[in-house]
């Protein structure tokens, strides 16, 4: 089977992508009770009435979820709806303890939303309209040792009544690397918006995408021909943005592999969960719950309705921050630096902006700030793991190595040396200078310097003199052989001074 | 307004009910009763009027995002059926069904 | 000093002031219990120890001068529909058998800050569902005033102990009438106050826009005194209500010159028993003779309250009973897997549910999942929602013209055990002059205002608008003070 990327302009068909994410709010408490939404503690050690489901236990909501929700919803474009309430889900399963989960059925708290994906290389640029946000809670985990057969499985209820964000997309993205690219945009907004830590490995951040393939056919004797498309899969068990990229790739080529098959279109079969098996590299098809279409939702008689008013949403909107994009934008303006630059600063998260900002502030050029900050803080932060926070070069040591480079003390790649040994010695920049035997090059040792080049050089002479100043170029690999601490644009200006002097 | 054994057994399922056969026969003859009964709402017009699915006017009740102590484990599984000291077990289940 | 005979209000008053020790009088009423319980099965479980040792806390702390709670030493009684962590919360259902929450009930806590002694819990409908509490695993309750009938249900165990004087005062729950219907049957006093008055944390939800937990006692009084306590906002429970507490006991001694009674004429047509009717009569005699006026007010939806209850609270009720499926607590089925059904996990549910729900749980279960279900909910539960609506502005517009409804409380006085256990639509009519006060979230109390030929208890009942509950025992409590007929005690071989 065909692992080609799906849509190839010389793709016979269109990919059509929905996604459905839930993600993680990041609150201390659960939705309806105090219990802590901590990860990784010992299973059932977060738990009380409310969210184990006991007799007579009542839910009451959090007032950070429901704000970070609306933040999440704002940042999506989404209308905020003035009134909202919850409805019961209902279905058996062990990880949902109630028997229901409290989510929001035909008046949820947000929808008609959007994200708008601009992608300044220019691979896709995409607006994906959006459906709905709701607010709702998590179920638990099931544990099940497929290796050992008919065993038991284990629940564990610390995660159930986590607060979870439901965003649902349009089928607007049309290519798995859109999808991709959309997830990632959507993520570090969420990120930047502190509304989710937005881990895939830790669950805060879960997609299921909806996938099938609009295919053009040619119409009878040159007519226009209609659009087949082809019943719609969902995809779920996608732990990571890579994954849900494959996996969409595989299911586009399986689905047109079936279609040349089949010719089977949608609405001629139920719509089909299929699961990813990453190590596989494929998507299988997944048994459906039974009652799966049938979930009897009612209005939650144990919570009482939410109102939000326009001076309500205004506030919210005002405490936001700025996304994004609009970071981007700001960033480039102020610092005079490219929508390509801005873009790889703003995807590494707000931290590392206030990081290259405080650097730009201290060197006074943002252009001059980003370059480090690309080749030298991002390529070693990445090397290192960790975050910008964790990073042992502070923004005034890298300005401190600029100033001298600017100064003319060294030339950037030195500068560059003293940078890795500041970040591994941990010393202060001026020790490091002084250690490596680097001092300032006074000018009467510069012209000593220069006039023993141009004694020994006399053809380079006579060719700068000639009027081939790029001659001059020779003596420059000469001097740092000879003084490394000699400025080769200093040098270079120096020794054609004297040449020009010459009589 | 007649339910069907049929209805009866697929609700049942929905339940998650063991109905024998025996019960079925019973249930689709009370619940038929019951059914007919209540279906004497339809006589009236309610098409002006809005579902009223609450007594209460409250809105807007929250709880600030402080945590509160949670149980033991030990008595969260103090009733449990069947534990093995740190997760309830259940008979096998495949697959997670998370929130969705 | 005989602490059988004294009202709630008197006993307190008497422990506070050292006439009786708070172990004297629960020695006296667990003394009771054990001589006459035998024969009604009110209750489900009794904590004698735990009981005496809380009196004797009490006593100690009384003499060495420590301030007391406001019930310090009263028995009481709860339904065993409200959690206790340290006594069994059954529900009367053996799906519950045994089962321990790590958590006492909001009102279970407020009345032991307020020191009163819980003495047991009490024998109920299962889950709250029915009107005879015939429908308990643990056996049917027997009426203390003729035990081959019904006391009325669902909480027919906490009237049945008042009724006999095992308990100055018991908690019960009222979701369809659950409160009133037994009071009527048993010739005690109940209120089941307006919706969120009392918050229903820890109250083993049955329909939670309907549950409302209340008092059950010998007089409104005793009634004002339990309000007290247990009433109030609960952070808690999100639909309780943040309104200030009355003080309930102190607005009662008003005259009622002026006030208004409504009489529905629906109320008395076919069905109702006349022996019942007559009782009815004339208490509105009595309060028109206390000064109050009758006035002919109507509530035109009234007779679909029967329909639009037996749909809203089976919808909420298939739900909130879903948690009940073996997994996590109570009753799991030990039927090996047969291969019959889907999963393991699936036949687990499915036998576990099976076995530990009695019929009429499994009746309304299934009624509720059915109404909810695809392609039915609009025809069955949005439209009950529809004419609950309704049923609401009746009582709105009716409260315009009147402070309070009167009427009866059940169309019969209590009937023999048995008699309409085969017949469950039968049983379902007994809450057609309840169900009402329900739907539409307000406070209702029921009294009993005389007794049939054959020496049963009749029934009043008075409902008020939301937070009349002041009203409503200032007006019960007055014609309390007229007549004397909740102060007769049934005689019981013992
Ligand atoms: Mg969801
Ligand atoms: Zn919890």
């Amino acid at each position: 089977m065909s692992k080609q990327p799906a849509t190839a302009a010389s793709d016979p068909y269109i990919t059509v992508i929905g996604l459905e994410v839930h993600v993680q709010l990041q609150t201390q408490t659960k939705l309806f009770c105090g219990c802590s939404t901590r990860f990784g503690s010992p299973p059932n050690t977060q738990v009380c009435p409310t969210c184990l489901g006991l007799p007579g236990s009542l839910p009451v909501m959090n007032r950070l979820a429901f704000d970070l929700a609306v933040r999440a919803a704002l940042a999506l474009n989404c209308k905020i709806a003035p009134f909202t309430k919850w409805d019961r889900k209902n279905y058996f399963y062990p990880d949902l303890p109630k028997g229901y989960q409290i989510s929001q059925y035909d008046l949820p708290f947000s929808s008609d939303g959007h994200l708008e994906v601009i992608d300044p290389k220019g691979a896709f640029s995409r607006k994906v309209d959006i459906i709905r946000v709701h607010l709702e809670e998590d179920a638990g985990k099931s544990m099940h040792d497929e290796a050992a057969g008919t065993a038991d499985t284990r629940i564990d209820l610390n995660r159930a009544g986590t607060p979870l964000c439901e965003i649902v997309s349009q089928p607007d993205l049309r290519s798995p690397q859109e999808a991709r690219g959309w997830l990632n945009e959507l993520k570090l907004l969420l990120v930047y918006l502190g509304v989710s830590d937005c881990n895939m490995q830790e669950g805060s951040l879960r997609v299921d995408a909806n996938v099938n393939l609009h295919i053009p056919l040619p119409g009878e004797g040159g007519a226009e021909g209609r659009i087949a498309k082809t019943p719609i899969v969902e995809i779920k068990n996608m732990n990571s943005f890579r994954s849900v990229e494959r996996a969409l790739i595989y299911e586009a080529a399986r689905q047109w592999e079936e279609w040349q098959a089949t010719k089977v279109e949608m609405g001629k079969m139920p719509k089909q969960t299929r699961g990813w098996d990453d190590p596989a590299g494929i998507t299988r098809p997944q048994r459906q719950k039974e009652e799966s279409s049938d979930y009897r939702y009612f209005p939650e008689p144990d919570l009482v309705p939410v109102t939000v008013s326009d001076a309500e949403i205004a506030t919210a909107r005002a405490a936001m921050g700025d996304p994004p994009t609009v970071l981007r934008a700001a960033l480039a303006e102020k610092w005079k630096i490219s929508a390509y630059d801005a873009d790889v600063l703003v995807n590494q998260g707000r931290d590392l902006v206030a990081w290259y900002e405080d650097l730009a502030t201290r060197v006074g050029e943002g252009k001059v700030a980003s370059n480090w900050m690309q080749q030298d803080v991002l390529r070693t932060l990445n090397e290192r793991g960790g975050t910008i926070a964790e990073f042992p070069v502070t923004p005034e040591q890298v300005a401190d190595i600029i100033g001298r480079v600017q100064k003319g003390d060294f030339d950037t790649s030195r500068g560059r040396e003293i940078f890795a040994e500041v970040l591994t010695s941990g010393k202060a920049v001026a020790d490091v200078v002084a250690s490596m035997g680097i001092a300032a090059v006074s000018d009467d040792d510069l012209v000593a310097l220069c006039q023993e080049l141009l004694a020994a050089n006399p053809k380079i002479v006579a060719d700068v003199k000639g009027g081939k100043e790029q001659a001059a170029a020779g003596l420059i690999g000469q001097a740092k052989k000879k003084n490394p601490n000699a400025n080769p644009g200093k040098v270079r200006q120096m020794c054609l001074d004297l040449i020009k002097a010459l009589p | 307004m007649a339910l069907t054994r049929q209805d009866v057994a697929k609700v049942g399922l929905l339940a998650r009910l063991a109905l024998s056969g025996d019960d079925v026969d019973r249930m689709t003859g009370e619940l038929s009763k019951i059914v007919g009964f209540v279906s004497q709402l339809e006589e009236l017009d309610t098409n002006n009027v809005a579902p009223l699915a609450h007594p209460l006017d409250t809105q807007n009740v929250f709880r600030a995002d402080e945590p509160k102590p949670s149980l033991t484990t030990a008595e969260a599984l103090q009733s449990a059926p069947r534990h093995d000291g740190s997760c309830f077990l259940v008979p096998a289940v495949l697959g997670e069904s998370g929130a969705a | 000093m005989q602490p059988l005979e004294l009202s709630a209000v008197d006993l307190v008053t008497a422990i506070r002031q050292g006439e009786v020790s708070a172990v004297q009088v629960a020695e006296a009423f667990l003394g009771r219990i054990a001589k006459v319980d035998g024969s009604i099965n009110a209750f489900l479980h009794v904590d004698r120890e735990a009981a005496l040792a809380r009196a004797a806390d009490i006593d100690a702390r009384r003499k060495a001068g420590k301030p007391l709670g406001a019930l310090a030493g009263l028995p009481v009684a709860v339904k065993d529909a409200l959690c206790t962590s340290d006594q069994p919360t059954t529900c009367a259902s053996k799906m519950l058998a045994g089962f321990r929450p790590p958590y006492d009930a909001h009102v279970v806590a407020k009345l032991r800050q307020a020191d009163a002694v819980l003495v047991g819990k009490t024998n109920m409908d299962e889950f709250a569902m029915g009107g005879s509490n015939e429908n308990s695993a643990f056996g049917a309750v027997h009426n203390p005033w003729d035990l081959t009938r019904a006391p009325g249900g669902s909480s027919g165990g906490s009237a049945a102990c008042v009724a006999a004087d095992m308990a100055p005062a018991a908690i019960g729950s009222d979701t369809g009438g659950s409160i009133r219907q037994p009071a009527g049957l048993c010739g005690i006093t109940g209120l089941k106050p307006t919706y969120g008055r009392v918050s229903r944390r820890g109250l083993v939800a049955f329909a939670s826009s309907l549950d409302q937990i209340g008092p059950m006692t010998r007089s409104a009084a005793d009634c004002a005194l339990l309000m007290e306590t247990i009433a109030g906002h609960d952070p808690g429970d999100a639909t309780s209500l943040a309104d200030d507490v009355p003080r309930y006991s102190e607005m009662l001694e008003k005259p009622l010159t002026g006030l208004r009674i409504g009489r529905v004429a629906e109320h008395f047509g076919p069905g109702l028993d006349p022996e019942v009717a007559h009782g009815v009569e004339e208490a509105f005699a009595a309060f028109k003779a206390a000064g109050a006026t009758i006035h002919d007010v109507e509530l035109p939806h009234a007779k679909y309250g029967i329909a639009t209850y037996y749909l809203v609270a089976p919808c909420e009720a298939s739900s909130n009973l879903a948690r009940y499926d073996g997994a996590h607590y109570g009753c799991r089925s030990s039927v090996r897997p047969t291969g019959e059904f889907e999963s393991p996990l699936v036949e687990m549910y499915c036998r576990s549910r099976a076995e530990g729900f009695g019929p009429e749980v499994k009746r309304r279960i299934m009624l509720g999942t059915y109404a909810l279900s695809a392609g039915y909910y609009d025809a069955f539960y949005a439209k009950a929602l529809r004419v609950r609506r309704l049923i609401r502005q009746d009582y709105l517009d009716a409260f315009q013209q009147v402070d309070l409804i009167g009427g009866p409380v059940s169309p019969t006085p209590a009937f023999p055990l048995g008699e309409k256990t085969s017949d469950p639509l039968a049983m379902y009519l007994v809450d057609m002059y309840t169900v009402g006060t329900n739907l539409a979230g307000i406070g209702g109390i029921s009294f009993p205002c005389g007794f049939t030929k054959g020496g049963l208890p009749i029934g009043f009942q008075l409902q008020g608008p939301a937070l009349s509950e002041p009203l409503l025992l200032r007006a019960a409590d007055r014609y309390q003070k007229l007549t004397d007929w909740h102060t007769r005690r049934p005689k019981l071989a013992t």
